[in-house]
């Protein structure tokens, strides 16, 4: 007789249970929820909480729900158009333009169900909408940057050591010096050595020139570090930004994929990532003539601007300050006059050189100079001019700022912090909501006909057992969902494909197998004994071709990226699943029902 | 019910005519293969592509208007889908390696709903081109090993030709019509490879399970009767999958049309090729019943003789 021992029942009941507990949540899905934390990484009060609802509250936004989570404010909304204007609200509102809203997915499931760890499947960007972007680091400009680097350093060892050159510079394969004397050459060789391992010296055929590589060991190390830095500098500014769930990681070795989640405007996205903004403040030269500036003579300690309006500006060549020494910077309207403005905090060398430069300057105009690079080049332009009312300490503003959006922007750069090494955008994947939601639409509705078409067709041609079959087919497809859940991977279009491809074969186990059954029928065999060896013969023929298709999907997740990845997941689970579901699961179905029976005939 | 059970028909007697009809396809595609070429997208290629949604049903003229004089007379601008949705292809440009051309183009056609944005520099392209090929090569190698282990050397040389046969066709009449191919393209031929083989090993397995029990008979009446009794679950397999993708092939969208229409094209020739061409080979590699005899001593061996 077939029977299964009463522990093996209820392992497979259990996991059947198990399986539809974990895909419940996405019967619930998920909330478009907005949220709300502070700039400085604060938790945030119970106070705030109730300003936000009072916000929502007069404005008539209506909202699911409120409420502190971990130090972040979290709103639900019932759907996503209250909830962008819930966040273009409290964007504009005045109190809140040192917090950073951010659009993201709220679980919606019951709480019992969160309390066991249920979560909806995780949609990848091609489902939810987002940006995907794949970014290079500027090798190159990281060699030449080091190389100026080490430029200036040798120059000041030099001369600390009285070691005289008649020229130091960048040629076309690193650094060429020409030293004054062969003696001199002698003596920075030796200086070189000792105090720059990092650099390979090749004495040229030319006396007194040396020429200067830096090593491949030091330039890896090198180019790592400015990797880092930009992936910290990225993290903090889309931190900034307002997005739910970033992604920023690092890929091969000069290469940082980003992924952000419901962002639509892909151009402040790019700017943001991408800019290279920073501020440097410089004393105005007013003795200077402007007109002979602009016809091309420059006094020899200034340099010509351009201010926004387009009028030109002589500021001296000396820096008094850059954006390095900035530690905090936020936007805000200026007291007394209202117009946007960015406040700013120094650390505190900086604020000793300030305070110094501006004590000694009380009176004089200085302007600020707002520096951006665009394709490898400084755009530089004044910002702001102001006369020196007095002594300028850790903390001030500066203002001349176009727009709050444009004062918000740069106290974001300012606070990320620079970018080490220029990076350029070489792979770019957008999705809209619109096609976000199409895209799901899409793939649920093919899966639900896909379904059906194939549970119609078994319960036709195998009658009985093709019931079972169907029975371990729904189950398949809801163990798919909950491992899906449960892992969190992405879900993506492709995924669902996936999914829907399973389903067509996942049926293929239970053919094997009722092929068999007939077959054994067909030879004279009783029914139950031809169900045992049904089962048992078609075993390995199912176990082949589920690790041969598994091959070809783990070939597929490996070499794949993004929505492909999100193919072979699918397609991985699939096969395994549908194992499970198409020889235990309906064995112990076929068990349970004609088991204990003497059978006259099988329903195959 | 039940269809095609207990037939009996000569497959391999029509082994000449299959031959004849998988080398025609085969040159067909990879003539086409080598003088057309694939029509690829810009993943492989590397370029811009825009797709919009507009309210009303596009008016592809003035979309062409507005994108020359916004300096973008190489882009090609077409309905996808919907006549409300527009799909903007610009290829990769020589010096211009800027992810800033979608702006632009958003910006040419404002008033319009962004759906999806895509850029791939040259260098990504030429990337993903050379993985998708070793994707192809490593999924070729691993089931060859697989096979052999499980079964010998000459079968897994039959299962290794029936899938070549499968892609060269699948990828060569994406050629021949001159269909996008792009990465869930490629993506789906390598879940066909997998699908094909599916097929082939469930006739492998019954074909070495018939050398053992039938030791008297010839390979090709072996052969054929293995295909003959995999028949009807070969076809009921394909049909449901094939059902399946159809679904999506209908109800999927833009985005996986692609990827169904190679699934269908792959789930057709994969089953073809199972049945005609994985077996034909058995015969053509002289697989007989000595390959499957389980590694005995010799002295068991001379006992075991009938």
């Amino acid at each position: 007789m077939n029977q299964y021992s009463k522990l093996r029942y209820i392992a497979i009941l259990t996991v059947f249970v198990l399986g539809c507990l974990y895909a419940l949540p996405n019967f619930y899905g998920h909330d478009p929820a907005l949220q709300i934390s502070s700039l400085r990484g604060n938790s945030l009060s119970n106070e705030v909480v109730v300003q936000v609802n009072d916000i929502l509250t007069d404005n008539r936004i209506p909202f699911k729900s409120i409420g502190l989570d971990t130090g972040k404010i979290l709103v639900r909304f019932s759907d996503s158009d209250k909830r962008d204007m819930a966040r273009d609200l409290m964007n504009a509102s005045t109190g809140f333009q040192n917090y950073v809203m951010a659009l993201s997915l709220a679980n919606a499931s019951p709480e019992w169900l969160q309390s066991i760890g249920g979560k909806p499947m995780s949609m990848g960007l091609d489902l939810r909408g987002g940006v995907h972007f794949l970014m290079e680091v500027d090798t190159k400009a990281v060699a030449k940057q080091s190389e100026s680097r080490f430029i200036s350093e040798i120059k000041n060892s030099f001369r600390k050591d009285k070691i005289r050159y008649r020229s130091i510079v960048r040629g076309g394969i690193g650094i060429q010096i020409v030293f004054i004397n062969a003696n001199m050459k002698e003596r920075g060789l030796i200086l070189l050595s000792s105090e720059f391992p990092g650099l390979e010296s090749r004495e040229n055929g030319e006396s007194n020139t040396v020429e200067l590589s830096v090593s491949t060991d030091t330039l890896a190390d090198i180019q790592k570090t400015a990797l880092q830095q930009n992936l910290q500098t990225l993290r903090n500014r889309v931190n900034e930004f307002g997005v739910s769930e970033p992604v920023i990681q690092q890929q091969g070795i000069n290469r940082i994929v980003v992924q952000l989640p419901g962002v639509e405007d892909t151009a402040e996205a790019k700017k943001i990532l991408g800019a290279t903004a920073t501020l440097e403040f410089r004393m105005v030269d007013a003795t200077g003539d402007i007109q002979a500036a602009v016809a091309g003579k420059v006094p020899i300690k200034s340099k010509l601007y351009s201010e926004r309006d387009g009028n030109k500006i002589l500021l001296g060549k000396t820096v008094i300050l850059t954006g390095e020494y900035i530690i905090d910077a936020s936007s805000g309207l200026e007291a007394q006059s209202g117009s946007p403005a960015v406040f700013i905090t120094l650390n505190g060398k900086g604020a000793r050189v300030f305070s110094r430069i501006t004590g000694q300057n009380i009176g004089k105009p200085m302007a600020v100079v707002y520096i951006e690079q665009r394709k490898g080049r400084a755009v530089e332009e004044v910002i702001s001019v102001a006369t020196i009312q007095g002594q300028l300490g850790k903390r001030f503003q500066i203002s001349g700022l176009d727009s709050t959006q444009e004062a918000r922007t740069l106290a974001l750069l300012l606070r990320a912090g620079a970018l080490a090494a220029p990076i350029e955008i070489i792979e770019e994947r957008t999705v809209g909501p619109t096609l976000g939601k199409d895209n799901i639409d899409r793939g649920f509705r093919s899966m639900v006909l896909g379904l059906s078409l194939v549970l119609i067709f078994m319960a036709v041609y195998y009658r009985g057992l093709g019931l079972v079959a169907n029975v371990a087919l729904t189950f398949n497809v809801i163990l798919i969902v909950a491992l899906l859940s449960v892992l969190q991977a992405t879900l993506t279009l492709p995924g669902i494909a996936g999914i829907v491809l399973t389903v067509g074969m996942a049926v293929d186990a239970n053919v094997l197998i009722f092929q068999r059954i007939r077959e054994e029928v067909a030879n004279g065999n009783s029914p139950q004994s031809s169900i045992s060896a049904g089962y048992d013969k078609a075993f390995s023929t199912i176990a082949d071709a589920s690790i041969t298709t598994l091959i070809a999907a783990i070939v597929l997740f490996s070499f794949g990226t993004g929505p492909i990845k999100g193919f072979a997941v699918t397609l991985c689970i699939g096969i395994l699943t549908s194992m499970f579901t198409a020889i235990a699961g309906s064995r112990a179905i076929v068990n349970l029902v004609f088991g204990k029976r003497r059978l006259l005939k099988v329903s195959v | 019910m039940s269809l095609l059970s207990n037939t009996k028909i000569d497959f391999l007697s029509k082994a000449n005519a299959a031959l004849y009809l998988s080398l025609g396809l085969m040159v067909l595609c990879s003539f086409s293969f080598f003088n057309k070429g694939l029509n690829l997208g810009i993943d492989f290629t590397g370029g811009t592509l825009v797709e919009l949604g507009f309210e009303q049903p596009a008016d592809l003229d003035f979309v062409r208007e507005r994108l020359e004089e916004s300096g973008y007379a190489g882009a090609s601008a077409q309905i996808f889908g919907s006549p409300r949705e527009v799909l903007i292809r610009l290829p990769a440009q020589v010096d211009v390696n800027s992810s800033d051309v979608s702006e632009r183009i958003l910006a040419a056609l404002p008033n319009t709903d962004m759906r999806r944005v895509e850029f791939v520099g040259p260098q990504v392209g030429s990337e993903l081109t050379e993985d998708g090929f070793l994707a192809l090569l490593y999924a070729f190698g691993g089931i060859l090993i697989y096979v052999m282990l499980r079964f010998t050397f000459k079968f897994a040389i039959g299962a290794v030709i029936a899938i070549v046969h499968d892609v060269v066709v699948t990828v060569g009449l994406f050629s021949v019509f001159g269909l996008a191919f792009d990465l869930t393209v490629l993506a789906a031929v390598l879940a066909v490879i997998g699908y094909s083989l599916n097929d082939t090993i469930v006739l492998y397995d019954r074909v070495r399970e018939n050398f053992r029990s039938y030791r008297n008979k010839n390979s090709r009446d072996i052969i054929n009767q293995s295909i003959n009794q995999t028949l009807s679950r070969t076809l009921v397999t394909s049909g449901t999958t094939l059902v399946v993708v159809l679904a999506l092939f209908f109800l999927g969208g833009e985005l996986i049309h692609g990827f169904a229409t190679a699934l269908i094209i792959g789930i057709v020739v994969g089953t073809y090729s199972s049945i005609f061409v994985a077996s034909t080979s058995l015969i053509f590699l002289g697989v007989n019943s000595v390959d499957l005899m389980p590694v005995e001593k010799d002295g068991e061996d001379l006992e075991n003789r009938p």
